[in-house]
């Protein structure tokens, strides 16, 4: 059966549907029960947006607050993990990692290595991404490269419902560190997905729409910012690809390559500050594995290097969108 | 000072401490000789000096309870029970190593033997040995953890909000303080808002005591009393041992700023092998033989090392994941 629900309560669903499967599983993160003990209702928070909600109700101690001290409680889970117990823990705003990264860049990442590859850590860190909801410099940003960037994590960004119930199941059954950046501006968005249990494999980049003159590569919340530039584009008879890379690693290198092999024209988007991102990283990997398919040079669509602004006018402004994606497929145009 | 006799702890358990005691204590010295002598890579901090500590308080451990080391973690792998050839050849850095040669002085590991790791950053084990007392607590089978901590890394922020969360959740965690008077180089009431670390654990409602670290009996004693609390459903204690470092904070480090005859007198008249070959009730003969024994293992260590092979080029890119 396949309902239409919301990408938040896909994750919901995930995390709900692999608690059921493994009574090891712990989910400890800021509220992430909200409001145990408090002498009023239990259950009333489920994290900061609500995307745990219902699960202490259902599996009681399975879900554990812990205090705002993400990195006690992120190199806990790590321990917890090693120790036969796999985490998701959640660290509300990928903003706030700065305060355990330690654990997860020196601990989490490199320990299998270190160890002479003998650790395992099923761990997923579960954070929140991107810009939009008016969140202010410390609330909104796109650090993705900041973790694909580092061997031993991987990194997964939906867009969908769908990708993000089967990428969060995939995740929790993986047997090492996965940061899972949910993109909030996207969690009310709603999509097919199916009732049962399923895994969305790491690595296999997805195709949202068939086109054969331009491709759009990109991820997370520009997805359907790219499909929306995608049909603006119709409109003006180009044709445009979209890929949305659903994981950033690994990556699906081989598809966005079969991609431009294709359409010969690139336009790679990113809602990261523009240096060393996601689009910084795809335009070098094409243009040095391909580069006589391209017609044209490849395009990139960042934010700009600033922090992310408060002001909804000037977040708005920030925030590349379909309009940005549009101007950058025409630069590739002869 | 006034150390403890014995006249309570079994002899097997004397001869066996004695023993890791000793291998400590040979291996850390034949490092500094080596290391001198330019054939070690990198750099290695050694523990010789605080082995009372590292025994005292792992003899009451098994591979089912979890440690949580430092950068100066030779002493409680030992303790712990990690194979000394194998750790010698990952110092080597060479095959055969623990770790395959991948993780040198600063990160040899033995899941199996529950050494969760030394660790290059200060503090860093404290929030891993929260998670391995979590799932101490889950699993119910009486299973502790314990995390060692220098005088100084235990102020690290990684540490005290560990505290915390090992307070509100009730963890089977024991917070080793190995005060060994010197963060690197900085003395330790430079570093630390408290003289007693026991005012430390007060602060986050946890029981300490304090003991001298060169007194293998008093470590044995009190570390066994904390730990059966913990394994019989306590939470969390501090046990703060005072102790000495013999050697530098790094190999190299000419230690000039430690008061002129500190070190030498430490060698003479603070030395934890000392104080417990006197106060052990164990034969000299006895102990003679577990010197030469000892001697043996860590030649041999040295020896094997060097001629083993380093890790082949092919290895470079293998265990960085499970699955990729």
């Amino acid at each position: 059966m396949t309902r239409h629900i919301s990408l938040k309560s896909a994750i919901n669903e995930a995390l709900d549907q692999e608690m059921a499967r493994d009574p090891k599983l712990l989910i400890f993160g800021q509220d992430t029960a909200g409001g145990v003990d408090a002498g009023g209702e239990t259950d009333t928070w489920g994290g900061v947006l609500g995307v745990t909600k219902g699960l202490y109700t259902k599996y009681g101690d399975q879900v554990i607050d812990a205090p705002p001290t993400e990195m006690a409680y992120v190199g806990a889970a790590i321990g917890a993990a090693l120790s036969g117990f796999p985490v998701v823990a959640e660290v509300p705003f990928i903003d706030f990692m700065g305060v355990c990264f330690d654990q997860l860049l020196n601990q989490a990442a490199k320990m299998r290595y270190m160890f002479g590859g003998t650790a395992e850590i099923p761990l997923v860190v579960r954070t929140m991404v991107g810009a939009g909801i008016n969140g202010a410099a410390q609330h909104s940003q796109m650090l993705t490269a900041m973790f694909t960037h580092v061997p031993g994590l991987k990194v997964v960004c939906p867009s969908t419902p769908h990708d993000a119930k089967g990428l969060m199941i995939e995740a929790i059954r993986d047997r090492g560190p996965v940061i899972f950046c949910e993109p909030k501006y996207l969690y009310e968005t709603t999509g097919p997905v199916p009732a049962h249990p399923y895994a969305v494999p790491f690595g296999q980049a997805h195709r949202a729409r068939e086109g054969r003159d331009v491709s759009i590569v990109t991820y997370g919340p520009m997805v359907p910012r790219a499909l929306e530039a995608a049909a603006g584009l119709a409109e003006k008879g180009i044709d445009a690809e979209v890929i949305d890379l659903r994981t950033l690693s690994p990556l699906d290198i081989a598809s966005v390559l079969k991609s431009v092999q294709k359409t010969g024209r690139l336009v790679a988007a990113d809602e990261a500050h523009p240096r060393c991102n996601i689009a910084t990283d795809i335009v070098a990997q094409v243009t040095g594995q391909c580069f006589t398919s391209l017609e044209t040079a490849p395009q990139m669509v960042s934010a700009p290097h600033t922090p992310v602004p408060f002001s909804p006018v000037l977040e708005k402004a920030y925030i590349p969108d379909e309009e940005q994606i549009m101007a950058a497929v025409m630069k590739t145009m002869p | 000072m006034n150390h403890t006799e014995n006249t309570d702890i079994s002899h097997k358990i004397l001869l066996s401490a004695y023993r890791r005691m000793k291998t400590i204590r040979t291996f850390e010295n034949r490092l500094h000789e080596d290391f001198k002598a330019g054939i070690v890579p990198g750099f290695t901090h050694l523990y010789a000096g605080q082995e009372a500590v590292a025994v005292g308080i792992c003899s009451h451990l098994t591979d089912q309870d979890q440690i949580a080391s430092t950068h100066r973690g030779h002493g409680h792998c030992i303790a712990k029970g990690v194979d000394v050839m194998a750790m010698m050849k990952e110092i080597h850095g060479r095959q055969g190593g623990i770790c395959k040669g991948k993780g040198g002085s600063m990160h040899i590991a033995d899941l199996s033997k529950g050494m969760l790791g030394a660790n290059g950053i200060l503090g860093a084990g404290a929030p891993l040995a929260c998670g391995a007392a979590l799932a101490d607590r889950l699993e119910g089978k009486g299973h502790v953890a314990v995390v060692f901590g220098g005088d100084g890394g235990v102020n690290e922020g990684a540490v005290l909000e560990s505290m915390n969360l090992a307070s509100v959740w009730k963890l089977p965690l024991m917070f080793v303080v190995e005060n060994n008077g010197y963060a690197q180089s900085t003395p330790q009431h430079r570093t630390t808002s408290v003289s007693s670390y026991e005012d430390r654990a007060r602060g986050f409602g946890m029981p300490a005591v304090t003991v001298d670290g060169l007194d293998f009996m008093a470590v044995y004693r009190t570390a066994g009393e904390l730990i059966a609390k913990m394994r019989a459903g306590g939470g969390p204690v501090l046990l703060e041992c005072r102790t000495v470092r013999f050697y530098g904070h790094f190999e190299g480090d000419s230690q000039a700023y430690r008061p002129a005859g500190e070190v030498k007198d430490a060698w003479k008249d603070r030395d934890c092998l000392h104080i417990f070959a006197r106060n052990s009730g164990l034969d000299r003969a006895e102990l003679d033989a577990v010197d030469r024994d000892v001697e043996q293992l860590i030649e041999a260590s040295v020896q094997e090392a060097l001629k083993a092979p380093h890790p082949a080029l092919n290895e470079l890119n293998d265990g960085v994941y499970v699955s990729y």
